[in-house]
């Protein structure tokens, strides 16, 4: 372990915290932005170099953070050779990413976004590679998703791109879900979420009984991002994104992502039959199909595309074949791939850019007008056709070998026979890469005139060449990492040499096989293209946007059914559910004999009874008259706030009354603009059923009740009453509970209230601005209506009773912790006392001696009551514990401060903002109904009333 | 004799509370109810009173004049409904 550990995490977070540059140095000039993309990138590779050599050597280099430990989550990275490789693929073609898309993206594209997003792409992929931790690891998994998403869908005009990029995260998006549960299984089979630890504990995977799930769910994750056969299809289609992270994106890194998991996974979940079976062959149909279907596409992307598929494909055969010379194959070919492949979308970008044009058939005779490109993609091709003296030839050799004695349902050549077939169709595209686009007679019916690019755009794909030849001659140089990457993989050390020249083995005679038959294909291929025009072949795309609108129909016809948006319908269900569960509950039974003597009825009881129950019944018999209603809710109101008097519970009186009253107040804000009488919408029989539930769900309620008051039950309120003075310093035990013992809930309440005013406020503003703001200035309101607006009596009263309401109201809070009272009551005794105001003085007349705003208030509730509840943290306690103490000062006796007194001032500024805000928004309807506002109080003068009625006459 | 006369007046206060609720249910006029919802917020005031003396509690008391200070406000609203329809304006 050396102190070069630390490096890990930083290049994990580097191109993070790097991806906030290019958005601002995107002010300072297109080479600007682009350099500071490349720094982070840079100094990311340069903290691999220094890592490299202890890896080399064979070291792993860990790095553990904790985050989440009660969930196995840790921010843990490692690097060993299969990391390193995988790593330095990334920050290095990300380098020469950077520097081709500076000369590729025209002045038109939003340069600074484009790298943003690279840099973001970036830091998912190291994450990915550099995990230690497999929930980690998802993360960053559905980070490539995200933002390969958003570099796919780059230009946003195209439909094509916007498509693309919802196909792709719609697929590797699914894939990632089922991974997410392998994983998880995985986890759970071994005890810990650390990759390590899963690596080391190979024998006890396969042999569980979760294996073969753990297996599907996670293969579905790979497959799908490494666009394996079925899942291949949205490859091609994410070949509408900017060719610089095509050659990123869909040649190097993130489709490789999958081969790199299954790379990753190969002690814990390889060697069986199982995986052999599956990945072997999906591998290989994928790279048949993929190949054969690249040499008829005549976009020379969506020829890459294909060709990507099927070297994808290549690899995850390898990598099911499970042996360990399959691995060192397919490691290399990994580096191969990426060097040859990379170039060649480079080169296609290129031929694109000069020519405006991707179609083969309309290209040609391009070795003439653009030499260096043409060398360059030459080189690449012919690598990817597998030439010798070109990295490519030699990998595949590899894997020709490999594939040459691997035996399938024993059967011992039918994986050699469709290797060479997908090695022959290979060839035939790449040759028809070289001699469709540069070879042939020069054209003159280009889109435009092409010609080399600049150097900048060249440098990239050259410098990817170099590799390409230098491996493909002297391939002993390539050894020590794909040893070392290979032995990561196995787990056991590996010492392959790698060789030009095999002797005469069964892989170099598939090999001239191949070369000589895609020769021929290509020959051939003319009327071949007509033939392949014509066969009827399944789209894609038509199949997964049929699937995907059968889905989204489903789904709708789902929603159309359950959510109606009726009350009514919602309410039933709830209520009859509830009915349900209350009825299963009573057959269980279980409860005690009573063991409470019913207490004598007072006759003050009878009277209270009488009326609460006559008032309700006559809300169910008159509540089509709204006003009615709401004059018998008030009844109902007045009642309970007596009863909680009665049952020797003033808090609960006091809210209940305050409660009451704010409550008709916006009942008739709201009445004023609403139909006075409810129509009768619903049947007979409708209402009969809803009346039954009704019935039944309230004689269950009742029943409860009757049966807990028949009975002593032990509840929490013993506690609450043992502690209040003690634990919370207050004897008002409501208070207590408010402020201390579920000070948690009440501080969520207040955030709620005050989140619900600014909606309201919001919502109202909204409305007034909409159409049901024009049709509200042309509402007819009621027309009889009394001229005195503020009548002198009411305005006087009303200001004589204000600074009596206030005192009370600051009274009942400051003696709230040990008698009746506290924050929320005078909350709402205080806004009783300003509404007055606004009723008895008018809207304007208030509103012009309101100095602070409500919202303030609501906000500077939240912050004092959080603060309250932060401050226990000075003094090493929980969130919200309180402190208290006693104070002695000499005119007022001894008083006591209570850090829960601070906590209700929260409550009460929260309470009075709150309420205050949703009146003011509900009666500023009324001022876009085209009422007038008054400026002065008493604005009413009879006499001049009664001069111009004469005057009229 | 005093328990006497506080049953009394229960008797009398809750004959008018249930004679309220007649006017409420009855009406005819808007008017009408919502002059007896104040009576009987009034009738309710008197109630707690004679409750209070019954109990020998002053906390009765304070829950009097608090009902008696937020009681009228939402007479106030009701009456302005009627007569104005907008209650703020």
């Amino acid at each position: 372990m050396s102190d070069g550990n630390v490096f890990l995490i930083i290049i994990a977070l580097l191109p993070f915290a790097g991806a906030l540059m290019p958005g601002l140095m995107i002010r300072a000039g297109r080479t600007a932005c682009a350099s500071f993309t490349a720094i982070p990138t840079a100094l990311a590779l340069t903290m691999l170099i220094v890592l490299a050599p202890d890896v080399m050597r064979g070291e792993v280099i860990q790095y553990e953070l904790q985050w989440l430990p009660q969930l196995g989550l840790s921010a843990s990275f490692f690097l060993d050779g299969l990391g390193l490789l995988f790593a330095g693929m990334i920050l290095g073609v990300g380098l020469l990413i950077t520097l081709y898309a500076r000369f590729y993206l025209s002045g038109e594209d939003p340069m600074g976004q484009f790298y943003t997003y690279l840099l973001l792409f970036q830091g998912a992929m190291l994450g990915i590679v550099l995990s230690d931790n497999i929930l980690l690891l998802l993360i960053f998994w559905e980070l490539t998703s995200l933002s390969s998403f958003l570099l796919i869908g780059y230009w946003k005009h195209l439909p094509e791109g916007r498509q693309g990029a919802r196909m792709a995260l719609a697929v590797t998006g699914a894939g990632g879900l089922a991974m997410i549960g392998g994983m998880l299984i995985l986890g759970n089979i071994v005890g810990s979420y650390n990759l390590t630890d899963i690596l080391a504990a190979g024998d006890q995977i396969k042999a569980h009984d979760w294996y073969m799930p753990a297996l599907i769910l996670i293969l579905l994750g790979a497959f799908t991002k490494s666009a394996q056969f079925p899942f291949h299809f949205w490859l091609p289609h994410a070949m509408a994104a900017p060719t610089p992270v095509s050659a990123y994106l869909h040649s190097a890194t993130m489709v490789k992502a999958g081969v790199f998991l299954m790379a990753r996974m190969w002690p814990a979940l390889a060697g069986t039959e199982a995986w052999f079976y599956i990945v072997a062959s999906v591998g290989l149909i994928t790279m048949v199909v993929g190949a054969v279907i690249a040499l008829f596409k005549d976009d020379l992307k969506a020829l890459l595309a294909f060709s990507t598929v099927s070297h994808l494909g290549l690899l995850t055969m390898l990598l099911g074949f499970g042996t360990d010379k399959a691995a060192i194959a397919a490691v290399f070919h990994i580096i191969n791939h990426l060097t040859f492949k990379a170039a060649l979308f480079m080169t296609a970008g290129i031929v694109d850019h000069e020519t405006h044009t991707r179609d083969i058939k309309r290209l040609g005779g391009l070795s003439a007008l653009m030499p260096i490109t043409a060398v360059i993609g030459t080189i690449a091709a012919l690598s990817m056709a597998g030439i010798p003296l070109f990295n490519g030839f030699i990998s595949k050799e590899k894997m020709l070998e490999e594939a040459a004695h691997t035996v399938w349902w024993d059967n011992p050549w039918i994986i050699g026979a469709l290797a060479t077939l997908g090695a022959l169709f290979s060839v035939a595209y790449s040759l028809r890469f070289i001699f469709h686009v540069f070879g042939g007679p020069v054209r003159d019916d280009y889109p435009a005139k092409p010609h080399d690019p600049p150097f900048g755009m060249w440098a990239a794909p050259a410098l990817l060449c170099i590799p390409v030849v230098l491996i493909g001659v002297m391939p002993h140089l390539a050894e020590p990492l794909v040893n070392v990457a290979a032995g990561a993989v196995t787990g056991v050390e590996q010492n392959a040499k790698l060789k030009l020249w095999h002797g005469l083995t069964p892989a170099l005679y598939m090999s001239i096989i191949a070369v000589i038959g895609g020769a021929i294909l290509l020959w051939l291929h003319k009327p071949l293209d007509r033939a392949w025009i014509a066969a009827p072949r399944p789209e894609a795309k038509t199949i997964f946007d049929a699937l995907i609108a059968a889905v989204v129909s489903l789904t709708r016809r789902m929603t159309d059914l359950l959510f109606t948006g009726e009350i009514s319908r919602y309410l039933a269900i709830f209520v009859a559910a509830s009915v349900a569960l209350g009825a299963v509950a009573w057959s269980g039974g279980g409860l005690a004999a009573p063991d409470r003597a019913p207490l004598p009825v007072d006759p003050v009881v009878w009277v209270g009874w009488v009326l609460l129950v006559a008032a309700t019944g006559a809300v169910v018999l008159m509540h089509r008259h709204r006003f009615r209603a709401l004059v018998l809710i008030g009844i109902i109101g007045l009642m309970i706030s007596s009863g909680f008097v009665f049952l020797s519970a003033p808090d609960l009186a006091l809210t209940q009354i305050s409660v009451e009253t704010v409550t008709i107040l916006l009942l008739l804000i709201a009445l004023h603009f609403l139909p006075k009488e409810t129509p009768i919408e619903s049947g007979v029989g409708r209402r009969l059923r809803d009346g039954v539930i009704a019935l039944v769900a309230g004689g269950g309620v009742a029943a409860v009740a009757y049966a807990f008051l028949q009975r002593n039950v032990e509840t929490i309120s013993d506690y609450h009453l043992a502690n209040s003075y003690e634990g919370g310093g207050g004897t008002n035990v409501v208070n207590v509970i408010l402020v201390d013992f579920r000070g948690y809930d009440t501080y969520g309440e207040i955030i709620v209230l005050g989140i619900a005013g600014l909606i309201i406020f919001a919502v109202m503003e909204a409305l007034l601005n909409g159409p049901a703001g024009r049709r509200l200035r042309n509402m007819e309101l009621s027309q009889d209506r009394s001229r005195d607006r503020h009548p002198l009596m009411m305005v006087v009263a009303t200001r004589v009773m204000m600074p009596i309401a206030l005192m009370v109201g600051i009274y009942i809070f400051l003696r709230g912790h040990n008698q009746p009272g506290g924050g929320f009551v005078s909350g709402l005794v205080v806004s009783i006392a300003l509404l007055m105001q606004y009723m008895a003085s008018g809207f304007a007349w208030t509103q012009n001696r309101q100095r602070i705003e409500y919202h303030t208030l609501i906000g500077w509730g939240v912050i004092i009551a959080g603060l309250t509840g932060a401050g226990a943290w000075l003094a090493g306690k929980p969130f919200l514990t309180s402190a208290f103490g006693y104070v002695h000062w000499p005119p007022i006796e001894e008083f006591e401060l209570a850090t829960a007194m601070l906590f209700d001032l929260g409550v009460f500024l929260a309470v009075l903002g709150a309420v205050m805000l949703m009146l003011y928004s509900l009666s500023r309807l009324a001022r876009h109904a085209g009422e007038t506002v008054n400026v002065e109080p008493m604005d009413y003068d009879p006499v001049e009333r009664q001069d111009k009625r004469e005057g009229e006459a | 004799m005093m328990t006497a006369a506080l049953f009394f007046a229960f008797g009398c206060f809750g004959l008018g509370l249930l004679f309220n609720l007649w006017r409420i249910a009855t009406g005819p006029d808007a008017a009408d109810r919502i002059l007896a919802l104040d009576t009987m917020v009034i009738n309710v005031i008197a109630m707690l009173i004679l409750y209070g003396i019954y109990r020998s509690t002053a906390m009765y008391y304070e829950a009097a004049m608090l009902v008696a200070m937020v009681g009228f406000v939402s007479t106030v609203a009701y009456c302005r409904f009627v007569l104005r329809g907008d209650i703020i304006e």
